[in-house]
């Protein structure tokens, strides 16, 4: 222990007597209201470091994406001994494996997916490891073991998406904080605590319960063992800043090595870290130089995390995302801003490392955020498009906590309080093809939907459209919910996550998070088949091909209530429908409009739809308009997308917004001032989500055909940032044809 | 010089005073960052008398062309607009020509006041009546494009006399009535040195002027003349270099506190 150091006592409460940090987040937080002018440059030591990781970087790009994979060793928190980038100017340690880059076999989760992401490298899963799983199960053979008939054609058939039946779920953020404000010794005792309530007459979820928590316990106990190995003891509370930053991250680092889940995100951790860095400056320890160094070199750390995925993961999570979300900003249900100097660092680190698309740095947004945090988040968006934008008022009121983080892309979750169930998506354009094929596939005429009446020839009538289709959704509801309760339940059993687990409240309270797929498409389809006249156009099996469209509609993005009222609706009554079904341990149902970069495969396995789409054309991104047909201009489009209600779509409702430097205003002051209006307006509405791309198309351009000039460029595409040359060719022409907004 | 239509000397009056409920306009743009300060929604409307030769939308000069939209749905937007525009947006009306339609825009102008929202005219200064002075009493900011000193010169670039502008311009001075004024700079036709200095000579003194905006000519609305079947005169003229933006700036900068080069 520290105890030579002269370091004032943290101000007491609720988090001496219970495992709370939010509450000493509460007691100690110091919020800052002024300017950006404090901010340091990079050290000396981060920037060797970030050079020799820049080299490591470059040869994993030059080596198609990967830069080494471990066919020996089946990873977990022990799995490997210590890694280093640069030993010596290292000030915040630790890797996933032995090696910078090196990607590790988690097969839990399947292993045939690890299998092929091997062999796609041209390497072999080493025998050993084979045979283990010729004995132990693993998720993805559990969950096929209770699918029926019916989930598997909706699976194979394109209507429901991206399942995590085959990979680990992901999306379940640990209290890393907890480990850096109480030690892994206290986490423990409280664990054994909770396994002695667990008592009394026994039912299957008390047996279950105590199974996790010894997991849990088991967890804490190796990550013990994992911080040994770089020489630290975490069994005991972090005292100084960088005490604090390294346990948090060994945390982290524990449940990234154990577990590859599409979305692994980090909660809120920037003003915590700022009580331990305040603290530590008011001692005259560390420097502001130091301070930045600490959030540089964590934030390196965790722009190298890598997870092990074969090439078809690449069609719905383009660009090797990894979802490391920290969430900044926002404010206290009392009125005070939760924004300190550490959230401004964090910012700073697109500045001193350069842009990238990890950590998925997300602010929440509040009205009441102070002004010149505001103007530096407008200002870094510009600068380097890698920041989104959530709506902090909305979610704290709506949700009702004021300390959670982002899970995955846009996604509200309480730290340390509640977990979330990921639910993947559906594709609701397929589902109304079913709706008027009679339940029948449209490109190969395969059932899927039972009951589905003939639609009479001729033009279509809106009244009829809309209630088979909202019966094909009930159905599409029913058979969601069927296949998210096999799925959670086995990888509870199979891939329990013990890591993140640990660091969370015993026996939480879940959401499990449904999304959907092609909300604009549907707006327009059916606005068209209201406003205009829509002819479907049938091939010798009775399916339709095509649609004829006579007259002019409404379309969504022009901020015209007649079409974004139908996407508002169904929307509603989609959410309600699944609703209406049992959900493993009790889950409560959210519903995400998001569609992460499968917009694009999403298109490709769907027909000709009546807003005039053609087979195979992309969708647009989450809830975006439609490519080009938002022609007033940007803020009609914003006022679209915010009409759709959060409360409908808690898991989050997505937009992504490109905009080219000159029409955000002809000066940085300028432009500065009305992205931060643009903003105000956006959230003032009650919108949740924003991409924010501030970007030239000939760049990108530039970019798609010398992808070697362009290692950091980076872009946001759905709930995250990627860096565009690591997207395919496909992905890197649907962002360049999407809708930049450009005023003249 | 070839007019490609006629004035429209006629329609223009029935353009004010037919429909009084609705403007005629071509084009919406919700998110407007160039005409007036903020964040504004900017509405081109239908109908021009100016020919001006490098005009970029030459899809908005026919009074007969665009559609008519009613005044109380461009409120209506507006209000749903109002949260975006700041502390400094708002709406601007540009063109066309917004003065051709000066007795409607009034009754939108004071609607958009009734609902605290502020309110630019982007304009050629084309002609003053009453109704204009009574339009520019619920204006909150002109855009005053004075598009050549010299009358001459004016009808050579724009196809009608420049008096009317200077007019509203005087008017404007007279009422105080805040300005910024604008300057496409034209290589060859308008940056000759006596004109620009003559030019900022005229405005110096007026303490309405807030600003002076220098926007430099280039071939953007050349497709919309093609698309139309007009032909396009200024095809050799490039946009002007850094040498001549810099010099009509310095010169400018002598006589006003504000110049902004866009």
């Amino acid at each position: 222990m520290n105890t030579d150091l002269s370091l004032r006592e943290f101000k007491k409460g609720a988090w001496n007597k219970n495992i709370d940090p939010a509450d000493f987040v509460k007691n100690n937080i110091t919020p800052y209201e002024g300017g950006a002018t404090f901010l340091q440059g990079p050290s000396k030591k981060t920037l060797r470091v970030w050079s020799a990781a820049k080299v490591a970087l470059n040869e994993e790009r030059i080596n198609n994406g990967c830069r080494s994979i471990n066919t020996e060793v089946v990873s977990n928190i022990t799995a490997f001994g210590p890694g280093y980038i640069k030993k010596d100017d290292e000030v915040i340690v630790g890797l996933q494996t032995e090696l910078l880059l090196m990607r590790a076999m988690k097969p839990f989760g399947g292993i045939k997916l690890v299998q092929s992401a091997v062999e796609e490298r041209g390497l072999k899963v080493s025998e050993r490891v084979v045979d283990i799983f010729n004995y132990a199960r693993n998720h993805n053979q559990a969950v096929f073991d209770a699918y029926d008939s019916e989930i598997r054609a909706y699976r194979s058939n394109h209507v429901l998406t991206g399942l995590p039946d085959n990979y680990a779920r992901g999306r379940i953020i640990g209290d890393f904080r907890r480990m850096a404000l109480y030690g892994a010794n206290v986490l423990i005792e409280a664990k054994k605590f909770d396994y002695a309530n667990v008592s009394g007459e026994l039912t299957e979820h008390k047996v279950r319960l105590r199974e996790e928590l010894s997991l849990q316990i088991n967890a804490l106990k190796d990550m013990i063992v994992m911080a040994k190995g770089y020489g630290i003891d975490v069994t005991r509370p972090a005292e100084t800043a960088q005490e604090a930053i390294q346990w948090t991250y060994i945390g982290y680092l524990a449940a990234i090595k154990e577990q590859d889940g599409a979305a692994m995100s980090l909660g809120n951790v920037s003003s915590f870290f700022d009580i331990y860095i305040e603290r530590d400056l008011e001692a005259g320890i560390i420097t502001e130089e130091e301070a930045q160094e600490m959030i540089d070199q964590f934030v390196m750390k965790l722009r190298l995390v890598r997870h092990l995925r074969p090439a078809s993961y690449d069609e719905i999570f383009g660009g090797d995302p990894t979802w490391v979300t920290e969430s900044i900003g926002g404010q206290f249900h009392d009125g005070r801003t939760k924004v300190t100097k550490t959230s401004f660092r964090f910012l700073q680190t697109l500045y001193n490392l350069g842009p990238a698309p990890e950590p998925n740095l997300t602010v929440l947004w509040s009205n009441d955020l102070p002004e010149e945090f505001k103007s530096f988040c407008a200002q870094v968006s510009i600068d380097t498009s890698s920041l989104q934008y959530e709506n902090d008022d909305v979610m704290r009121c709506v949700r009702g906590s004021d300390d959670y983080g982002i899970a995955c892309c846009v996604s509200y979750q309480p730290i340390g309080k509640r977990i979330q169930h990921f639910g993947a998506r559906a594709n609701m354009p397929k589902t109304l093809l079913l709706a008027l094929n009679e339940g029948r596939e449209e490109e190969k005429g395969i059932q899927i939907i039972s009951g589905v009446p003939a639609i009479p020839e001729g033009a279509l009538s809106y009244d009829l459209v809309l209630q088979q289709f909202k019966f094909a959704l009930s159905e599409l509801a029913r058979v969601y919910a069927k296949s998210m309760f096999i799925i959670h339940y086995m990888h509870d059993k199979y891939y329990y996550e013990r890591a993140q687990m640990a660091l969370i409240d015993t026996d939480p309270g879940v959401d499990i998070a449904y999304g959907a797929a092609g909300i604009s498409i549907i707006a327009d389809s059916l606005s068209a088949i209201k406003y205009a006249k829509v002819t479907p156009v049938r091939n010798s099996k009775g399916l339709t091909v095509d649609f004829n469209i006579e007259g002019d509609f409404p379309k969504y993005g022009n901020d015209d209530d007649r079409v974004d009222n139908i996407a508002k609706e169904i929307t509603s009554f989609f959410i309600g429908e699944l609703r209406k079904h049992q959900t493993y341990k009790n889950a409560v149902p959210t519903l995400s409009l998001l569609t992460i970069t499968s917009n694009v495969m999403y298109g490709k396995n769907t027909g000709a739809t009546p807003d005039g789409r053609k087979a195979g054309e992309s969708f647009a991104p989450g809830a975006n308009p439609m490519h080009g047909r938002d022609c007033t201009g940007a803020i009609a489009s914003l006022n679209s997308v915010s009409k759709l209600s959060y409360e409908d779509a808690q898991d989050g409702i997505s937009n992504t917004f490109s905009m080219i430097p000159k029409s955000l205003g002809s000066t940085k002051e300028e432009q500065v001032e009305n992205l931060v209006a643009t903003l105000n307006g956006y959230f003032g509405h009650g919108a949740h989500h924003l991409n924010v791309n501030v970007l030239n198309r000939e760049t990108l351009m530039d970019a798609y055909n010398h992808p070697e000039q362009y290692p950091q460029l980076t872009i946001r595409v759905s709930g995250y940032a990627v860096n565009f040359v690591r997207l395919s060719k496909a992905h890197q022409l649907e962002v360049i044809a999407r809708t930049f907004h450009e005023s003249m | 010089m070839a007019l490609y239509f006629p004035l429209q000397d006629t329609e223009q009056d029935t353009l004010n005073t037919l429909h009084p409920n609705d403007l005629r306009i071509h084009s919406l743009e919700t998110f407007g960052t160039h005409d007036g300060p903020g964040v504004r929604m900017v509405i081109f409307v239908q109908g021009c008398q100016f020919r001006c030769l490098y005009c970029q939308n030459v899809d908005t000069l026919d009074v007969n062309g665009g559609t008519m939209v009613s005044i109380d749905e461009l409120v209506t937007r507006a209000i749903n607009q109002k949260d975006y525009f700041g502390h400094k947006g708002g709406v601007t009306v540009s063109g066309g020509e917004p003065l051709l339609q000066r007795s409607k825009l009034i009754t939108f102008f004071k609607k958009l006041h009734d609902n605290g929202i502020n309110t630019c005219l982007d304009s050629n200064g084309r002609l003053l009546d009453n109704d204009v002075k009574e339009l520019l009493h619920h204006t909150d900011l002109i855009l005053l494009d004075v598009k050549h000193i010299d009358d001459d010169w004016h009808h050579k670039l724009c196809g009608v006399s420049n008096k009317p502008t200077l007019k509203v311009a005087e008017y404007c001075e007279s009422v105080q009535q805040k300005m910024w004024l604008r300057y496409v700079l034209v290589p060859g036709w308008n940056d000759q040195p006596e004109f620009v200095e003559k030019w900022a000579r005229q405005f110096t003194g007026y303490k309405s002027v807030d600003r002076v905006e220098i926007l430099p000519y280039h071939q953007l609305g050349m497709h919309k003349w093609r698309m139309m079947g007009l032909p396009y005169q200024l095809t050799d003229v490039t946009t002007p270099s850094t040498e001549i933006k810099e010099r009509v700036l310095h010169t400018f900068q002598k006589y006003f506190a504000d110049v902004r080069l866009k």
